[in-house]
């Protein structure tokens, strides 16, 4: 089973792809393709990860390694449907980037991806500053995928 | 074509040992299934990237708990980044330890920390080898001109 096909069955269920590539002109990368996505972390690995993840599903996507940058970006114009945002990073942290990002007026998607944390405080600081939805890492595609079916929504 | 449906096999057992055994875990499946044909050596180098990342956070972890003061929110963070990016590949027995090594940081217990220092280093050993291995076994396949197993 090729990964495209898993693919595409996932976006399937989710209401993004009507019918499976091949039939007609539907396709993963026609549903997705007007989708922008920012991932926020620390960690090269998660960074590699979580990009192929977006990527795989026609998803045009930047990576930046702290909340300051995230922040950064917005600042200079830039504009995304959707926010990939880490909880512990250095210079500025998931919860304070997710905060100045909604006090600047930001309105995409922002999702909180995080390891496990013995800190269900932390966690409730992190929805509290402004999250719609939070999912532990490790990320994987159907995660992702039903981060997506709120942007979908919204769209 | 013999050798090649053997080291397929070969392949194949010997994920699910790693699997079997505790090694990886259904993440490293994830990672597996974001492969493609655009992208063949999509986990060779996240893994790879992940060996770079661990060495350094390991010679991080020994200068740390050598110091005379040990600054137990610096080994923490440390451990933190290395449950994490073990976690994101599935290396499920490093990814346990450092567990029971945030633990023993959170006590300010020396001991504990030098102990798990010592065990997440194994561990982490163990499953670099492991993977590497399985990595030529990959190459040789390919080079016998045969296709990986789907996963």
């Amino acid at each position: 089973m090729s990964s495209n096909i898993n693919t595409e069955n996932w976006m399937k269920d989710i209401g993004v792809l009507d019918h499976l590539s091949g039939v007609g002109e539907g396709s993963t990368s026609a549903a997705t393709k007007n989708i922008t996505a920012l991932v926020v972390d620390d960690d090269s690995v998660n960074q590699m990860i979580h990009s192929k993840i977006l990527e795989n599903l026609g998803i045009q996507n930047q990576v930046v390694r702290n909340g300051k940058e995230a922040v950064d970006l917005h600042s200079s114009g830039n504009n995304f449907d959707l926010i990939l945002m880490d909880m512990d990073m250095p210079v500025m942290n998931g919860i304070e980037a997710t905060r100045k990002l909604r006090a600047m007026g930001v309105r995409s998607i922002i999702a909180g991806v995080s390891t496990c944390t013995r800190d269900e405080l932390e966690q409730k600081e992190f929805m509290a500053a402004g999250l719609d939805d939070f999912q532990e890492k490790p990320l994987t595609t159907p995660k992702l995928v039903s981060i997506l079916q709120k942007v979908n929504k919204k769209c | 074509m013999d050798s090649v449906v053997q080291l397929q096999k070969q392949l194949v057992d010997y994920i699910a040992s790693l699997f079997h055994e505790g090694f990886l875990d259904e993440q490293f499946n994830q990672l597996q299934q974001l492969q493609d044909e655009s992208n063949p050596d999509f986990v060779v180098e996240v893994v790879s990237l992940f060996f770079e990342d661990s060495e350094r956070l390991l010679n991080e972890l020994a200068k740390a708990l050598e110091q005379k003061t040990i600054d137990f929110r610096k080994v923490d963070a440390h451990v933190h980044q290395f449950k994490g990016s073990s976690s994101s590949i599935g290396a499920h027995r490093v990814q346990k330890v450092c567990i029971a090594f945030r633990n023993y940081c959170e006590e300010q217990n020396v001991e504990g920390c030098l102990k798990c220092l010592q065990q997440v280093k194994h561990e982490y050993s163990l499953v670099r080898n492991k993977l590497e291995t399985l990595f030529q076994l990959e190459k040789q396949i390919i080079a016998a001109g045969g296709s990986l197993p789907a996963t």
